[in-house]
């Protein structure tokens, strides 16, 4: 019998939750790597045993750890204890927790600044892993999103990383800056129909793509509005809080922004507001049903200072019409004294046949619908703060 | 043999108890020290240290003898009762909340 498996970083380790179908009976593993923050887990789609996670301190950095049995166990893929850590020539062997920005004279000579709080310009300096996006195709492929923003992939299954240079280097990272929480990559689309095109979004950049698997890249936001800096049209500087996608018509991309709701029919060429009666347009999460392009999910958030759902209720809000018009989905969810946020990278769909929804909070809930958003339960209520939560559908 | 005190989340990522011992060759510093244990094991690289400047990460400090050793240059030698394994040379978590 089909199942699923859902994924969920906290700021204080992560948690695997594990159902059959139905949806209703969970068993709750964790916490794994309690004590660290994980800012997202992904499965592979074509091994769904093979997990990466993002484990991170602000005590010891960065940590890769993978998990090659459905997150039962994990290991940190570079060099094993006991090996000597420099091959031949004193070369260094994997270190899975490295990310060092490319400096190199011929492609990474110019990445050297982007905008600092004060207008002036500040040199990268890496901090962490925001979010891991496992190859549609290749197990041992990942790409990783990082803060400061640049983009790395491994190849051999997180032993090794290695930053694509070329869209820090397109030409606008000098007018990148910091949001509130940091310059962060956090969300990486591959098109299911041509895995060189890639889509990326960055906090307080905005989207880019790739057609050519991360050597070159373009700004794709045009119609994004931005009132809040200078020039409210740029070509980037919008704070773009996550983008999603449909596999079945991966031109057409929705964007949940710092305020308003957005989608692209044209692979992000124009981009026109679809936030209509949403009863705020400011949010974290969008996401895409997995059987009907045109319905999306967000979850409302009270801006700008409270970053809490509106009038204490936890509502998330579901589109039939791919935007514009929007309808309230309440039941089983609190509708009174309920101040907690839900994070950019903290909702998922299942792709069942009766598609499930899944969202995690800042209080510590995780909630799951199994009819689409029509009713929901909380799997699990008092973890640490959610970060992500991410959704394997299993066979 | 060199005595090496982990805080907590280390011997987790390393899979060691509290404390480690290792062959340091040559001088013993922080420098050299901590070169032994990450060459031991490889994992606990970039976590001490920072992968790119070799400094020690903010929120970490280095003891011996119940001398605070953090600021110390990463060559000074470390005390006679670290060398000779008398005395454990410790890594330490700040104590920072949140």
């Amino acid at each position: 019998m089909s199942g699923v498996r859902v994924l969920v970083g906290t700021r204080k380790g992560a948690f695997v939750l594990t159902a059959d179908g139905k949806r209703q009976r969970w068993d709750v593993s964790g916490p794994h790597f309690g004590g660290w923050e994980i800012y997202h887990m992904k499965g592979s789609p074509v091994d769904p045993k093979r997990i990466y996670a993002s484990q991170t301190s602000g005590w010891f950095g960065q940590i890769i750890q993978r998990s090659d049995d459905g997150g039962k166990t994990w290991h940190q893929p570079g060099t094993p204890p006991g090996e000597p850590t420099t091959g031949p020539g004193g070369m260094p062997k994997a270190e899975s927790n490295k990310f060092v920005y490319d400096t190199s004279p011929e492609t990474g000579k110019p990445l050297t600044t982007h905008q600092w709080y004060d207008g002036t310009q500040h040199p990268w300096e890496f901090k962490r892993v925001w979010h891991l996006e496992p190859s549609l195709s290749d197990p041992d492929l990942v790409y990783a999103g990082v803060e400061d923003a640049a983009m790395f992939r491994t190849t051999d299954g997180g032993k090794n990383w290695h930053e694509l240079s070329g869209l820090r280097g397109h030409g606008t990272g000098p007018q990148w800056s910091p949001g509130a929480g940091g310059m962060g990559l956090h969300t990486i689309l591959i098109d299911p129909t041509n895995p060189k095109r890639i889509y990326v979004a960055i906090s307080a950049a905005g989207a880019f793509r790739t057609d050519d698997s991360g050597k070159t890249w373009k700004p794709i936001n045009r119609g994004l509005h931005s009132q809040y800096i200078p020039n409210p049209n740029a070509e980037v500087g919008h704070c773009v809080h996550r983008i999603a996608m449909h596999r079945a018509r991966p031109h057409v991309l929705f964007m949940q922004k710092h305020w308003d709701v957005l989608r692209t029919d044209d692979a992000g060429e124009s981009w026109r507001e679809v936030s209509g009666n949403l009863p705020t347009d400011f949010g974290f999460v969008v996401d895409v049903h997995a059987h009907e392009p045109d319905t999306i999910y967000v979850v409302p958030i009270k801006s700008d200072g409270e970053h809490y759902v509106s009038d204490g209720k936890l509502r998330v809000y579901r589109s039939r019409t791919g935007g514009n018009e929007w309808e309230p989905l309440t039941k089983g969810l609190p509708q009174e004294n309920c101040y907690v946020n839900v994070l950019r990278d903290a909702m998922a769909i299942d792709s069942l046949d009766k598609c499930g929804v899944y969202f995690g909070t800042t209080g510590g809930q995780v909630y799951a619908s199994a009819d689409a958003g029509e009713s929901w339960a909380p799997i699990v209520r008092d973890l640490p703060a959610v970060l992500s939560v991410e959704v394997q559908t299993l066979p | 043999m060199i005595r090496v005190i982990l805080p907590p989340h280390l011997r987790t990522l390393a899979h060691v108890g509290a404390e480690v011992t290792l062959d340091v060759a040559g001088a013993v510093t922080p420098r050299s020290v901590l070169d032994a244990l990450e060459a031991r094991y490889p994992m606990l690289r970039g976590t001490i240290r920072d992968h790119v400047t070799g400094k020690r990460r903010p929120m970490l400090r280095f003891f011996a003898c119940e001398e605070d050793l953090s600021h110390e240059p990463p060559d000074t030698p470390l005390p006679d009762a670290v060398a000779s394994g008398a005395e454990p040379f410790w890594i330490v978590g700040a104590i920072a909340g949140g």
